[in-house]
């Protein structure tokens, strides 16, 4: 059977086609306001690109902050579920999973099934969040997809203590003024970040194998802060963004 | 007193008449009514008004004939009518925090503009405060205080991280003598001590009725939900040690007993139980009932409403005013955490829960410090699974819907998976 993943998410949505358990296609497309019309549209255009009409698809399941904006789907979940399902579908030992994504923070822990055993979850504040970044991003003056690279090159982190996104930016801003280099306050930034998530990520004791899900798994900086914090390997799949998409289509499957 | 001008005499008469009628037939909205309505008038009918805290010993005001009025309680009401967030937001004009708790926020805004449900609480003669439930009242009274200009006394609760030693005892109980002494000042006249017995008694009544009918939704389905137990609550804080409360108890105790045995639940199709962590988020208990419904999850019962009869076996029915020292200082909020995660064990056996949700309390920081640690024991304990739910009880800025709503969906896929269902 042929079954689809939609994951509407605040900044981005995705969308996966996956059959007989093979992933034929990804696509991901900006949110914008309408969640509903993002949803329709990298569903829609994802088919035209495999060349699928919708009558091929047997079962579609929706997932992220805009799950039940959609119409079409057959069941909507919640991305925990989801990028659990996801995580385990491409790759098996996976026991925790780390998502960062938009506008809020993930920890989850897996059995050996790829079901869900305990989550936690930032989503008060936009520090530990892909926001955190892009703002940061902005103070810099620098493109995001720079960041991971750049902070590789740093010498020495900078310190960036505080905990709120807005203190943080006028604590960068003052670094730039002082002539720090933008290395070493990208790496600071990354720092800052791993901590947070690496806060949340001990709290829920998350074991080996740790993979990372979600668009900021594409900043090597972060990935390696993490590692250093949770003092455990990071995975991260080239699948990482769609990975709740993914996951909605492998369960898409398995619905009764 | 010269001659009361007949229009009050004649309020004052409409007043008993109404309250005569409504205590016969027991219903908590008509019953609070009036009860806020003797309240505002006290002043005319020559009655004094003392506001203390939730957690603070009311029998002697009872015993007094003082009216006992809560500042906490109003927060709730304003919380519950979605006004908080308004007089938060004066509160913080006026300079306090925006980290204060909401109900000291919302109080001492209400003061002075007497907005809110009930256009303010009627001006005090004296102010109680008791620190069992947390070090931020005492401020909060301090200001009350200066605001009235009236006397203040603190009833001072050190903390029971495990036991109750017998120096705290002494200290207690030596405080309980200075609070008549207040009080009979306050009043001008003598405390009758047969009389303070006879609202000891009453009181501790209240507390085991209330306890009962919170027990029976050990029973499975549940006759009530937790969100119940949040409206039925009222009376038990405001109340207990007058009559009324044995009253309508009793009765709520019958019918949920009858409920009991018609197996009537109180949602349509309760699956799973769950247990609830702090004070409830009132502007948004509808909102939560209807989303847990919709999972046929049922909140059978909670740490918050059961606090106010959690400390009855330290209390001696022939010597209550001894023993309310024991029963005051060792409340819930006033004692370690673990402790805490042992009284919330006890809950998770008695009503055979399935999982637990936390309210992370913006506000209330006694409460919710020591939640994660809590969590951690209950899930190596009893291997049940917890949500944390951040938000605030009466400030609406802290609550946002759809992440609450994906958190609870998450929990209980959970759930459901584990049930197997
Ligand atoms: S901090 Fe908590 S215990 Fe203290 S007054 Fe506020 S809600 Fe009550």
């Amino acid at each position: 059977m042929i079954t689809a993943g939609i994951d509407i998410g605040s900044i981005t949505t995705k969308a996966a086609v996956m059959a007989e358990g093979k992933i034929r296609g990804t696509k991901v497309v900006f949110t914008g306001y309408n969640a509903e019309q993002a949803g329709t549209k990298v569903y829609e255009e994802l088919l035209a690109e495999l060349g699928m009409e919708k009558s091929d698809v047997g079962r579609i399941v929706s997932t992220g902050y805009g799950r039940n904006s959609v119409k079409f789907m057959d069941k909507a979940m919640t991305e925990i579920i989801c990028h659990g399902a996801g995580a385990h579908y491409l790759n098996p030992r996976a026991r925790s999973v780390i998502d960062i994504g938009g506008q809020d923070s993930k920890a989850i822990v897996l059995d050996e099934k790829g079901k869900v055993k305990n989550f936690a979850m930032n989503d008060k504040c936009a520090a530990g969040t892909g926001r955190f970044l892009e703002v940061m991003a902005r103070a810099l003056e620098v493109d995001l997809d720079g960041f991971g690279t750049l902070s590789l090159r740093a010498g020495d982190p900078s310190r960036i203590s505080s905990l709120c996104t807005v203190f943080a930016e006028s604590e960068v801003i003052s670094l730039i003024s002082k002539g720090e280099n933008r290395e070493n306050i990208i790496a600071g930034i990354h720092e800052s970040i791993a901590a947070r998530i690496a806060a949340m990520a001990n709290r829920l004791r998350i074991a080996p194998l740790v993979v990372m899900t979600g668009g900021v798994a594409k900043n090597i900086g972060v990935v390696k802060a993490l590692e250093r914090k949770i003092g455990m390997a990071v995975e991260v799949s080239e699948y990482a963004q769609v990975n709740g998409a993914i996951g909605a289509a492998f369960l898409a499957a398995g619905l009764k | 007193m010269n001659k009361m001008p007949e229009i009050v005499l004649f309020f004052l008469a409409k007043i008993k008449k109404l309250a005569l009628h409504f205590k016969k037939k027991k219903k908590m909205k008509e019953i609070m009514m009036v009860y806020y309505m003797e309240a505002k008038s006290a002043r005319i009918s020559g009655r004094k008004v003392a506001w203390i805290t939730s957690g603070g010993p009311v029998e002697p005001l009872i015993a007094m004939d003082v009216i006992p009025v809560y500042p906490e309680n109003h927060g709730a009401m304003i919380g519950a009518s979605k006004m908080g967030t308004d007089l938060c937001e004066k509160s913080e004009s006026m300079g306090y925090s925006s980290d204060l708790c909401s109900y000291a926020r919302s109080d001492i805004a209400c003061a002075t503009v007497n907005g809110g449900p009930i256009g303010g609480l009627p001006r005090p003669d004296m102010l109680i405060c008791c620190n069992n439930i947390c070090g931020t009242v005492l401020k909060w009274y301090e200001v009350q205080a200066r605001y009235f200009n009236v006397p203040l006394f603190i009833f001072d609760t050190p903390f029971c991280h495990v036991g109750y030693a017998e120096e705290v005892q002494r200290y207690v109980r030596s405080q309980l003598d200075e609070y008549v002494l207040f009080l009979e000042k306050a009043c001008g006249k003598k405390m009758d001590s047969d009389h303070l017995k006879a609202v000891g008694k009453l009181s501790l009544e209240g507390q085991r009725l209330w306890q009962a009918v919170l027990a029976t939704t050990a029973n499975s389905p549940a006759p009530m939900t937790a969100f119940d137990a949040f409206y039925h609550l009222a009376l038990i804080v405001t109340l207990r040690g007058t009559p009324l409360v044995i009253d309508y108890y009793t009765q709520l105790l019958e019918k949920m007993k009858d409920r009991v045995a018609r197996g009537i639940g109180a949602i349509p199709n309760e699956k799973y139980r769950l247990l609830w962590d702090n004070i409830p988020i009132w502007p948004r208990t509808r909102w939560l009932s209807e989303k847990l419904a919709s999972h046929n999850a049922c909140l059978v019962a909670d740490t918050y409403t059961s606090a106010w009869c959690g400390t009855t076996k330290y209390i001696d029915e022939n010597n209550f005013f001894d023993s309310m020292a024991e029963a005051y200082t060792r409340i819930y909020l006033n004692i370690g955490v673990d402790e805490m995660a042992r009284i919330v064990l006890e809950m998770v056996d008695m009503y055979k829960v399935d999982g637990i949700v936390m309210h992370s309390n913006r506000s209330c920081k006694p409460y919710s410090l020591g939640q994660y640690d809590i969590q951690k024991i209950v899930e190596k304990e009893r291997g049940i699974p917890c949500l944390m739910i951040e938000a605030d009880m009466v400030d609406e800025r802290s609550f946002s819907e759809s992440q609450v709503s994906t958190r609870i969906d998450a929990f209980m896929e959970i759930i459901k998976e584990r049930k197997g269902a």
